[in-house]
């Protein structure tokens, strides 16, 4: 770019009349002032090595805390002779996922089938022991890790059960249709903390006294049966968005009910709702952090318990930003991969 | 007869056994469900000796609330502490909603600003704010900012109307007297505002005349009351809050006394919320056609009357809607106040309250039962608007 449009560039994109001037000055003056101190605070003045609070003289962050408690931060307290097991669960998750990208069309199906009905198999058992493997309490589970089981745990709970109450809302039997709408309606209007209460305080009490459920299994189902609501919501806008042509054809074919739905009506009504449902799911991601409130330690969690340590008091600011910078980029990289897709089927029916 | 033909076809249909059969067995695992519950309920309380029922709310519950709309002490009972707990919701709520819409709309409109700064900085605003889980910036609002305030004795004090520091917040209370004059007034300013508008309806269908009626409305607003409150009497007492030393401690007294958890609680919900508010801003401004205005233009209107009377209401046509939906979440994640101690429904009633009778399902059904009817309210609300401002398409 040259002086002249840069020159331009400015008089119409900051400098465009006289509120303009002034409003572009002021906001130029406040980020000048605040961003160098900021990254005077985060970078130039900040402790990165160390091993204990002490080792932050210099008056900037002291990003010590984070590496100390970094491996709470990621597994919780699971046994550290055991973590392997943690990270061996999450490399065949992200390889499978990832392979989604480079496999032929037809593979990807087969990928999907392993994430959803064999994946969870292995690394339950990865996780929680058996088979030969020491077992883990659930107790013990926390950070990053529980966090990101959670979420998986919910998208693969929620969607099927979304998809038969999208169903089941326009099912012309009037008893299903009414229970889907009451049940969808049900946990749409009550707040999570409140399913949260329920699955962690009050279902015990309402199953037979020697029969127990594991808290965190409780709470996952919760938020599972909470996030189907949702689910259920959006796929509905999908079904709605179908031409009625698409049942007639699949009807004059002589298909059932489920043929019909499941290989005409769905594959094109989730097609067009994936945005929809990526939304969904990363607020479940940003959801998870909930779980605090009933006692378990999420990413969120353990940095609430280590900020509290006598050792460590006064590092909230440094381990909330960690916090952030985590859950913002996941969130973010979803939506901006949502928005991309959305540009991507909008050129398509074009 | 049509109707009665459709619906024997209907009855018909649903008398098939095909189509019989899954229904029955739906209704027959609801009440199975309903039943294994209420009977493990029942066996459960048998075993550890408690009785069922709400009777409990009527016995003192015994513990202070530190932030109350109405009178409450331990000596109150149960279903006074549920009443506190839900004024406090509606009243986090409130404010949230109000902050969140205004900010919303700031920021909304910023987004389609020319100026690439305000245009830029927006966006960053929209995509920090709604990207970032709420608990975490309650609890950033709550355990860094709020507790880095300065100390009672050093307290920040702006133009002696608000005192900040680390107690919370304190603002002059305004006592009124004989205020039922003011509520007069207004009352009697809103019946004339809607007499002047059934009659600037007439004028303008049989004489062509506009009257402007939003500028009548402005004035009478503020004269009818005025004038009522001179009338009755009315007279204004300002209690600033006062610093007071006791037992060593220095401490501010009288006054409106907000404190952290309130602020944490409103100023995180209005921040995330304001970030969902002004993408569907953007989207209601953008969705107006540009025809609609060049029209508006092409048939004489002026630029402010396209805006008031085509621009503007297309564009909250879309705005409303999702718009709503974001207060109704707002009221439902209000309930996070029980993470930071704020003494809502959630936090005071199924938290404290909970924990005191060991009532779980009769307080997690109240609870519940409370937030699903707010929630049903507004979109009871929310479908009767939609239904009158839907297109009526030919």
């Amino acid at each position: 770019m040259n002086k002249e449009n840069i020159k331009s560039w400015l008089k119409i994109n900051l400098f465009s009349n006289w509120y303009n001037s002034i409003i572009s000055l002021f906001v130029l003056i406040v980020i000048l002032l605040i961003i160098p101190s900021f990254l005077d605070w985060a970078i130039f003045k900040a402790t990165f090595i160390g091993k204990t609070k002490a080792d932050c003289k210099t008056g900037g962050a002291c990003w010590v805390f984070i590496s100390v408690w970094f491996e709470k931060f990621i597994y919780g307290f699971y046994p550290d002779k055991e973590l392997w097991r943690v990270n061996l669960a999450f490399i065949i998750l992200i390889l499978s996922v990832l392979s989604a990208f480079f496999v032929k069309p037809k593979i990807k199906p087969y990928i999907l089938f392993f994430l959803v009905f064999i994946f969870p198999i292995i690394g339950f058992i990865l996780i929680h022991g058996g088979f030969g493997l020491e077992n883990v309490e659930t107790r013990v589970w926390g950070g990053l890790s529980l966090t990101f089981m959670l979420t998986f745990f919910g998208i693969i709970f929620a969607f099927p059960l979304g998809v038969l109450l999208a169903l089941g809302k326009r099912s012309e039997l009037p008893v299903i249709k009414y229970f889907c709408i009451a049940f969808v309606e049900f946990w749409r209007g009550i707040p999570l903390i409140t399913v949260l209460f329920a699955a962690a305080i009050m279902f015990p009490l309402l199953l037979p006294a020697n029969f127990n459920v594991d808290k965190l299994l409780r709470v996952a189902i919760g938020l599972g049966i909470f996030e189907s609501a949702y689910v259920a919501e959006v796929i509905r806008g999908g079904l709605q968005s179908l031409p009625k042509g698409q049942y007639e054809a699949a009807k004059s074919l002589g298909m059932s009910y489920w043929k019909m739905n499941f290989l005409i009506i769905l594959p094109q009504a989730i097609k067009t709702v994936i945005p929809g449902l990526t939304n969904t799911f990363i607020a479940l991601f940003k959801d998870t952090p909930l779980i605090i409130l009933v006692g378990l330690l999420e990413l969120l969690g353990m940095v609430n318990l280590a900020k509290s340590n006598s050792y460590w008091l006064g590092m909230a600011v440094e381990g909330y930003i960690f916090v952030g910078l985590i859950f913002w980029f996941f969130s973010y990289l979803l939506s901006r991969y949502t928005q991309s897709l959305e540009k991507k089927f909008s050129t398509e029916r074009h | 007869m049509f109707l009665n033909s459709e619906f024997k076809t209907s009855l018909k249909k649903n008398l098939r056994l095909s189509n019989l059969v899954p229904q029955l067995l739906l209704i027959f695992f609801f009440f199975f469900v309903i039943y294994f519950f209420a009977n493990n309920a029942q066996l459960n309380m048998k075993a550890r000796n408690m009785n069922s029922g709400f009777d409990f709310l009527g016995t003192n519950s015994g513990f202070d609330i530190q932030f109350s709309l109405i009178d409450y002490d331990g000596s109150s009972s149960y279903g006074r502490a549920y009443l506190v707990g839900l004024l406090n919701t509606l009243l986090v709520a409130f404010f949230g909603i109000f902050f969140a819409t205004i900010i919303g709309f700031i920021i909304g409109v910023s987004r389609l600003s020319s100026n690439w700064i305000i245009n830029k900085l927006s966006l960053i605003y929209v995509e920090l704010f709604r990207n970032l889980p709420l608990i975490l910036q309650i609890f950033f609002w709550y355990f860094t900012v709020l507790r880095s305030l300065p100390s009672t004795e050093k307290s920040l004090i702006i133009f002696n109307f608000l005192i900040i520091n680390l107690q919370g917040f304190y603002i002059p209370k305004f006592i009124f007297t004989n205020s039922h004059y003011i509520i007069y007034g207004i009352a009697f300013t809103l019946l004339t505002i809607f007499l002047i508008k059934y009659y600037a309806k007439k004028m303008f269908y049989e004489h062509a005349k506009v009257i402007p009626v939003f500028k009548i409305s402005l004035l009478l607003i503020i004269l009818f009351p005025l004038i009522f409150s001179l009338i009755g009497g009315v007279s204004i007492n300002v209690e600033y809050p006062k610093l007071v030393k006791n037992f060593g401690i220095f401490n501010y007294l009288g006054g409106v006394k907000l404190i952290p958890e309130f602020l944490a609680l409103v100023f995180s919900l209005s921040l995330y919320t304001s970030a969902f508010i002004a993408e569907n801003v953007r989207a209601g401004i953008l969705a107006v056609n540009k025809g609609q205005k060049e029209a508006a233009k092409s048939l004489g209107f002026n630029n402010s009357q396209s805006l008031n009377l085509i621009v503007i209401p297309q564009a909250l046509r879309v705005i409303i809607p999702p718009t709503t939906n974001q207060y109704l979440n707002l009221t439902k994640n209000s309930s996070l106040a029980a993470a930071i101690g704020y003494p809502d429904l959630t936090g005071a009633f199924a938290g404290t309250a909970l924990s005191q009778t060991g009532k779980a399902i009769e307080i997690i059904f109240i609870v519940m039962m409370t937030y699903l009817t707010i929630s049903l309210l507004i979109s009871l609300i929310l479908n009767w608007y939609n239904k009158k401002i839907a297109l009526v398409e030919r």
